[in-house]
């Protein structure tokens, strides 16, 4: 090496990732793409430790008697869930793909907020640390749903503390979506209208908007249920004078729109990545667009489907049952306008592209099996059995987790400016779309027949299945280890990757360096044709 | 933007008016007035509502996005709250039906 070449330095631009080096530099950072990253690795942590749980469950599972007692598995269910949903789930797209690419996307230099944007990292640590704790100091054993009066008077596990967690990760999230409402207001290039935005922005801002309304009610509800526990005051406890079911229209009041805030990102990262390897641009921009806020509304009025048994009304299951069904129909648009794109387009395979297969498909079941719940005479049938299970994962793991691990092999290249070993990727897409299948499908028949969920033992006839399903678990476990690797090793050993590796369409790929520079453009970015121009761009290699 | 500074005696005065109503929900409180003990007491919680968020949040002088924003808090809240009554008003409603 020759240490005295001034150049030698230059030679790698100044990018967002060596301007500074040192823990300071990246624990105190108010850089967006910075802050996605921290979020990246603390929720990848929290993936694998959910996913522990799951392990666990299933290896509970191959056999009837099991191994576990039953408070074990109590626990380790609840901790799988509350850990899933809370601190992976709902953080994992917008905080991360989000954070990095709301900006960048919108031409902007950085959220509006870039130290509320750190703040929201930091309670989200906080958070994610007490409900740690409580996993730590021997579980919680109510159920991610935490329902009352279990929780608020019997259980005799952390609780409080896991709930605490749960409260404060809450603003986190709200302090997020508040953070993309004013940006994408307020920060637009010029040019870049609200017709212009990529569909990943209208994905976002519809997500921002639920997490912004319906948070604060599950921090209420959960500071409800610690004076319930704390203080005996009757609020779900019939024992002490209140209502159990105010619980659960409280609980869902959030958790429904949740489930909403954990879809509708990865639909965001969908509509990009089949834009781009349809080289098309998304057929029918506004239904897609419009549809997304559609969702966001409606998703706040249906939460009593998952009340038909508990002795809510019967007038009232009637309504939640209606609105249940409408609120299929933007997520179906969706799917429709999805396929349309891909119509006549020239389709390529990568990687991203695979995900987005699998997740079309998989979410299309998920979405469909939540109208069979949705239905008050089947729900009684199929409520708490793996029938609800298999539903929920279709839509969560199937939909969300597939968007996710296509949205991060896509902007990949961005993000650390290497190109990731696309072999073994689709290797392991196809391993993920195998093993999840396997896992979940025997689920949906396993409900069907009969057998319940959140139960450590089962009846003999049910093994096969079960065992099918432990199968399959650990084919999908290794799907989500072998991506780890080669990210990791792509990181620093991949072939530098060009500007525009897929050639797409968006400020982030076509008027940013890769990787960006820490404030995301050399120039300010203006925008003079819609989004998804993929024909415009055709012509012009034609032309030329 | 330009914030216009809020003369100190308008936030005294409201902060007074604040301390009057908390006085007359005490004081009404212990009046026997039936269902409208309930009635009194949310009409005054509502009133101090409005004058914390119209003078201490300053939204009277609000830009009408902001003002959208938080008509849609409250929009929310009267999602939960019609939705929920849906269920508890008509519970009881089963029972009733003699022509089943
Ligand atoms: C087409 C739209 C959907 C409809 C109509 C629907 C309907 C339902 C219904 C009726 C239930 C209650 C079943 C029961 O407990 O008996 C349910 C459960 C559930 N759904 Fe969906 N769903 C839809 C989409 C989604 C999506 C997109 C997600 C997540 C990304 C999701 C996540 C869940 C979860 C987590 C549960 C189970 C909660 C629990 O009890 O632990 N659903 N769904
Ligand atoms: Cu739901």
């Amino acid at each position: 090496m020759n240490a005295t070449l001034p150049f030698a330095q230059t030679e790698t631009p100044i990018n967002y990732l060596n301007a500074d080096y040192g823990w300071k530099s990246w624990l105190f950072a108010t850089d967006h793409k910075r802050i996605a990253l921290l979020y990246l690795f603390s929720i990848t942590a929290f993936f694998f430790v959910g996913g522990a749980f799951a392990v666990a469950m299933r290896i509970n599972l191959l056999t009837p008697e099991g191994i576990f007692s039953h408070d074990t598995y109590n626990k380790l269910f609840t901790m799988h869930g509350i850990i899933m949903v809370f601190f992976f789930l709902v953080p994992s797209i917008p905080a991360t793909l989000g954070n990095f690419l709301v900006p960048m996307m919108i031409g902007a230099r950085d959220l509006a907020f870039p130290r509320i944007n750190l703040l929201s990292w930091y309670i989200y640590i906080v958070g994610g640390i007490f409900t740690l704790t409580a996993v730590f100091q021997g579980g919680v054993d109510t159920g991610w749903t935490f329902y009352a009066p279990f929780s608020s008077s019997y259980s005799n596990t952390h609780v409080i503390l896991a709930a605490l967690g749960i409260f404060v990760s809450g603003f986190s999230s709200i302090l997020t979506g508040l953070n993309f409402i004013v940006t994408i207001h307020k920060m637009r290039a010029p040019g870049m209208t609200w017709n212009r935005l990529p569909l990943f922005i209208w994905g976002h801002y519809a997500t921002s908007l639920i997490q912004v309304l319906g948070t604060p009610v599950i921090a209420i509800t959960m500071v409800l249920l610690g004076l319930e526990r704390v203080l005996h005051a009757g609020i779900f406890d019939p024992t002490l004078g209140g209502d159990p079911i105010l619980f659960q229209h409280l609980f869902w009041f959030y958790s429904h729109p949740a489930v909403y805030i954990m879809i509708l990102p990865g639909m965001a990262v969908i509509s990009e990545i089949v834009a781009c390897f349809s080289r098309k641009a998304i057929f029918g921009y506004g239904f897609v667009a419009y549809s997304s806020i559609a969702i966001a509304v409606f998703s706040f009025i249906v939460w009593g489907h998952h009340l038909f048994v508990s002795g809510q009304s019967m007038y009232a299951s009637m309504v939640f049952s209606f609105f249940s069904f409408l609120v299929a129909i933007p997520s179906a648009i969706k799917v429709f306008n999805w396929t349309a794109t891909m119509y006549k387009g020239s389709i390529s395979y990568e990687t991203p592209m695979l995900y987005a297969f699998g997740f079309m498909g998989l979410f299309t079941i998920g979405g469909l099996t939540g109208l069979f719940l949705a239905t008050m005479a089947i729900d009684v049938h199929v409520t708490d059995t793996y029938f609800v299970i298999a539903h929920f994962h279709y839509v969560m793991v199937g939909g969300m987790v597939m968007a996710y691990m296509g949205g991060i092999h896509f902007w990949f290249p961005k993000i650390s400016g290497r190109l990731y070993p696309e072999g073994w990727a689709k290797f392991a897409a196809l391993l993920v779309f195998a093993g999840f299948n396997l896992t979940f499908f025997p689920q949906f028949i396993l409900g069907y027949q009969g057998m319940p969920r959140r139960y450590a033992h089962y009846p003999p006839e049910f093994q096969v299945l079960n065992v099918m399903s432990t199968a399959g678990a650990s084919i999908l476990a290794l799907g989500y280890l072998i991506p780890m690797i080669y990210l990791a090793w792509a990181w620093r050993y991949g072939p530098k990757s060009p500007q525009n590796p897929w050639n797409a369409k968006g400020l982030e790929w076509e008027q940013s360096p890769t990787p960006p520079p820490t404030f995301n453009f050399e120039h300010q970015p203006v925008v003079t044709e819609p989004a998804y121009n993929y024909s415009g761009e055709e012509q012009e290699v034609k032309l030329g | 933007m330009s914030h216009q500074v809020v003369p100190v005696k308008v936030y005294a005065a409201i902060f007074g008016a604040l301390l009057a109503l908390t006085a007359t929900t005490v004081a009404v409180s212990k009046l026997e007035l039936g269902e409208y003990n309930f009635i009194v007491a949310m009409t005054i919680a509502v009133i101090k509502g409005t004058l914390v968020v119209m003078f201490f949040m300053d939204v009277r002088r609000a830009s009408s996005m902001t003002k959208l924003f938080i008509g849609a808090g409250f929009f929310w809240l009267a999602i939960l709250l019609v939705f929920l009554l849906s269920d508890y008003l008509s519970r009881g409603w089963l029972l009733n039906i003699h022509w089943l």
